[in-house]
């Protein structure tokens, strides 16, 4: 392990909580519908991070708990369940429906397992229910997806047939472009989880070798581990040492010959590195702090120092699963600065102390970066962008280089017009 | 339980943040979880501000629960406090804090600090966020000024001619995330300014406590907006005698009774009615002969409660339009909207549920909407004109021009907005008449580009496209599909540089590792 330098923080925050991830999960699953049990701020917080307005109806809603569902357990849960029915009631091509508890329900104790179990029984055939936590007092961000794949695991049926298992959410471009390049190395029995339609489960068991695609899938590894998955260890795939480690380990989990992988992906890495070069030469030397939000940030760093040739100041991280990230930790520069968690006051004082050339910040801070003269990237692109693969290196760099190119290209003067 | 799939406000904490962010030398100290920190990007996105909102959230996790949350409530307003330095403190809680009940407003009152500390209790479960902007607002003023109440007698409104000076009013409600707050704060100040009227405090926008202290140096209020003033402005006519103004400035003939209003209360002699209304170009654009089409156009409104009553007058008498549906969000504002509905003869539509304000726009069958942003998306559904009068807020209606909707240039900004969108409607049905003639076979794309029957005609005609063979290139299959893959609005340029990249490379079929060798090369 290279000699990585870890701090933890504590503190006010300024991080996105678990149902966020709602946003992109309800993308991936169209016959999915996620019910938020929260208050008015849980539908303001995604309506928000979501932009609704486009969706004639969208696939995610809140049950608001109103005054008097707080005076009794016992009434909360029948008002849930008419909520439910009107829900199924309108819209009739729902399969599956999370019921995703939030800060308010988890202090109330409001027992979703047990409601889900009860209308599972009543919509048998019909509507599956499921149940998990986005709440902010336990999860961040992406956060939500690990609680959500989570919940899904128990419906999943056992299968020892021999298959590679990706999982975390991808782009579903960026899926088929790594099914295609799996087919082509050899291994043709590929699953994706989520799948693309939520009744549509992989099998799994002892000879399924799962391949994350995402960081901050720390409590599906350990559950998927339980039910004889084998995971296999690697880096993530962002960027081309990334992508090409992953799908080095994939071959070797699979005893396909390395030169087999380099024969297929040379060709990939190739372009890649040419479609890089514009960006490198933007991003080159350039000092880069990262504030915590998506749990991507360690591989980003990895990728923006290694591949792009940026200095670290401060990678900032709100959860590191040390076991997960071993790959990526063992890549990243000596005397990286990693720090878990976040006193939002204190970060900050660093990011001016420190004068980088970009922040990957939220949206929060992002604007009054900019306004004191420090340039930034917001970090919730990361989770909507495809950024996965050796393919995809040359955009997921051109996210860091396009704010500064901007700069470049407002504080000069090239055209004389009189 | 509410069935939410989308809300017009939100919680009540976010209502004391546009406050406390509207304002100098303020700090909010928020009792909650991370999440929580989301309404930060309302001012930081929407109103693009280049400074965080004053507000600590304490972050307390499910961990801290079974632990000493109080502590870190504490700890957290100390390390505020010391940082920020504010003036005056504002402590509350969000929703979750609301049920842990460590009741942070008392807990700060007990740290020994010499700033006014404004203890806020904004019910989460039963109230939303213009309520708690309103009852921030308020409780701020009274913790500011309640000890002035017993010494000070009753202003009289007249006083500014014993003290040989020009009458002082204060500009009470325009706030962050309010619509068009910034510019309507300029053109009522111009206008009163005119009148030989000073502005004394403009509040809670850019004011400081101090200012706020100041509030009773004015003879009079202007109750800008109801939603977040009315309260203040009643307390302040409760316990110094402060007289304010009903009549919300938005139009020509309620800018000039808002002038005669003031003018009556602080005995000012009045302007001349034909001056006044010539000030806008509205009266004049509506009267000239080309506006005779407005005539009569079915128009729904739904928005704040402010703005949809402004609305539905100048819709009926100062365009002639026919108001075929009237509705707010603002439960506060209910009975004034119902009242204006009844003078109408329409029926009021008080709901929080889009859903059934898009439902009775459809019944409605209105040629115009004046809605807010979520109604726009409704009326693009439905092919119908609409233009935005109300929050929630968007970015769009954070224009960078000069753009109120308050007084004369209000008027103009509304004329332009409201009747552009019909002559719109005006072009589409003309096009819709000779789109068989020859000359708008290409080209004459609809302004309501996006309505279901257009996107269809593209994606065909691009198909189409796609099957040509253009100089010996074919695209084979899997090229065809990865093209499909690649989003409509720039399917066009990469198809054009994958072929550009093809015959440059003399490569005859493109296949998708083309597309990405292209991609590549010209990136």
């Amino acid at each position: 392990m290279s000699k990585v330098e870890f701090n933890k923080e504590t503190g006010p925050r300024e991080v996105f909580c678990g149902l966020t991830s709602i946003v992109w999960l309800h993308r991936r699953m169209p016959d999915a519908f996620f019910l938020v049990v929260g208050s008015r701020t849980c539908a303001h917080l995604i309506q928000s991070a979501a932009g609704v307005m486009i969706f004639a109806e969208p696939r995610f809603g809140t049950a608001i708990l109103e005054e008097k569902d707080l005076a009794g357990l016992a009434d909360a849960h029948s008002e849930l369940d008419r909520v439910v029915n009107d829900l199924i009631a309108r819209r009739p091509e729902i399969k599956t429906l999370f019921l995703v508890g939030s800060c308010p329900s988890e202090v109330i104790k409001l027992d979703l397992a047990t409601v889900a179990e009860k209308l599972n029984k009543r919509f048998l055939g019909q509507v599956r229910f499921v149940n998990y936590s986005g709440s902010g007092i336990e999860t961040t961000f992406t956060q939500g997806e690990d609680g959500a794949l989570k919940a899904l695991i128990p419906l999943m049926d056992s299968s020892n047939e021999e298959k590679l298992l990706l999982v975390g959410t991808l782009a579903n471009n960026v899926e088929d472009r790594f099914k295609k390049i799996f087919k082509n190395l050899g291994i043709s029995n590929i699953e994706s989880f989520p799948p693309r339609q939520s009744t549509e489960l992989p099998k799994i068991g002892k000879n399924t070798k799962v391949l994350l695609t995402q960081p901050y899938l720390s409590d599906t590894v350990r559950d998927l581990k339980h039910r004889g998955c084998e995971i296999i260890s690697a880096p993530f795939p962002l960027g081309i040492e990334g992508s090409t480690k992953w799908f080095l380990a994939a071959a070797e989990a699979f005893k396909i010959s390395e030169l087999k992988v380099h024969e297929i992906i040379s060709p990939l890495i190739n372009r890649a590195k040419l479609a890089l070069e514009s960006h490198k030469e933007i991003l080159k030397g350039k000092r880069l702090f990262l504030l915590p939000e998506s749990q991507l940030e360690v591989s980003l760093a990895r990728f923006l120092h290694n591949e792009c040739e940026m200095d670290l100041i401060e990678v900032g991280t709100p959860y590191l699963n040390k076991d997960l990230m071993k790959e990526e930790i063992n890549l990243l520069p000596d005397n990286t600065k990693i720090v878990e968690g976040q006193h939002v006051e204190k970060q900050l004082d660093r990011v001016r102390e420190s004068n980088p050339d970009l922040v990957v910040c939220g949206m929060g801070l992002a604007n009054p970066l900019e306004a004191e003269g420090i340039s930034t990237k917001w970090s919730i692109e990361m989770v909507f962008s495809p950024i996965h693969g050796i393919d995809q290196a040359a955009d997921l760099a051109g996210l860091f280089s396009k704010p500064l190119k901007r700069n470049q290209i407002l504080t000069s003067k090239t055209l004389v017009t009189h | 339980m509410e069935l939410t799939l989308w809300t017009y406000e939100g919680p009540p904490h976010v209502g004391a943040m546009r406050i406390a962010s509207s304002m100098k030398d303020i700090h909010y100290v928020l009792h909650a979880p991370q999440g929580d920190t989301y309404a930060d990007l309302l001012f930081t996105m929407i109103e693009r501000r280049g400074q965080r909102p004053p507000v600590t959230y304490t972050t307390f996790q499910a961990r801290d629960l079974g632990g000493d949350t109080a502590e870190l409530v504490k700890k957290n307003i100390k390390e505020a406090v010391e940082r920020f330095r504010p003036k005056t403190l504002l402590v509350g809680e969000s929703c979750t804090a609301e049920l842990i009940q460590d009741q942070p407003g008392a807990l700060a009152k007990g740290m020994g600090f010499d700033m006014p500390i404004v203890n806020l209790e904004l019910p989460a479960y039963s109230k939303k966020e213009n309520w708690g902007a309103s009852e921030t607002f308020y409780q701020l003023t009274r913790t500011l000024l309640k000890d002035k109440v017993s010494s000070s007698d009753k202003i009289n409104p007249l006083r500014w001619k014993e003290l040989g000076r020009r009458p002082k009013v204060n500009i009470l409600g325009p706030s962050l995330l309010g619509f068009r707050c910034r510019d309507d704060v300029i053109e009522i100040q111009r206008i009163l300014s005119e009148q030989g009227i000073d502005t004394n405090v403009v509040a809670p926008l850019g004011a400081s406590p101090d200012d706020i202290e100041r509030l009773i140096d004015a003879e009079i209020n202007i109750c800008l907006y109801k939603e977040i003033a009315e309260t203040s402005c009643e307390w302040l006519s409760r316990n110094f005698g402060m007289e304010y103004t009903d009549t919300v400035p938005i139009g020509i003939k309620n800018t000039i009774e808002f002038v005669n209003e003031v003018h009556k209360k602080l005995d000012l002699p009045l302007t001349n009615h034909k001056e006044l209304e010539n000030k806008s170009k509205l009266p004049w654009y509506s009267k000239s002969v080309d506006s005779n089409y407005l005539t009569g156009k079915r128009v729904f409104i739904f928005g704040d409660g402010t703005h949809a009553i402004a609305a539905a007058k100048i819709a009926k008498e100062e365009l002639g339009f026919e108001v075929v549906g009237l509705g707010t969000y603002s439960r506060e504002m209910a009975r004034h909207v119902r009242a204006t509905a009844k003078a109408l003869n329409v029926e009021a539509l008080i709901t929080n549920n889009y859903l059934e304000v898009e439902d009775a726009m459809r019944k409605a069958a209105p040629e115009l909407v004046l809605g807010t942003q979520m109604e726009r998306h409704s009326a693009k559904r439905l092919g119908i004109p609409c233009s935005v009068i109300s929050t929630p807020m968007h970015v769009q209606d954070v224009p960078a021009r000069y753009s109120p909707q308050m007084g004369w240039e209000g008027a103009n900004v509304i004329f332009d907005d409201w009747v552009h969108p019909l002559m719109m409607g005006l072009e589409e049905h003309l096009i819709d008449m000779f789109k068989h003639d020859f000359e708008f076979v290409d080209g004459h794309q609809s302004h309501l580009g996006h309505t279901a029957t257009n996107t269809k005609d593209f994606l065909k005609s691009d198909e189409k496209k796609e099957n040509n063979i253009k100089e010996g290139i074919i695209w084979t299959e899997s090229g065809r599909a990865e093209l499909t893959k690649v989003p409509f609005f720039v399917r066009g340029k990469v198809k054009t540089n994958t072929e550009k990249y093809a015959i440059l490379k003399g490569i005859p079929e493109i296949s998708d590792e083309t597309l990405y060798d292209a991609k590549a090369y010209f990136s």
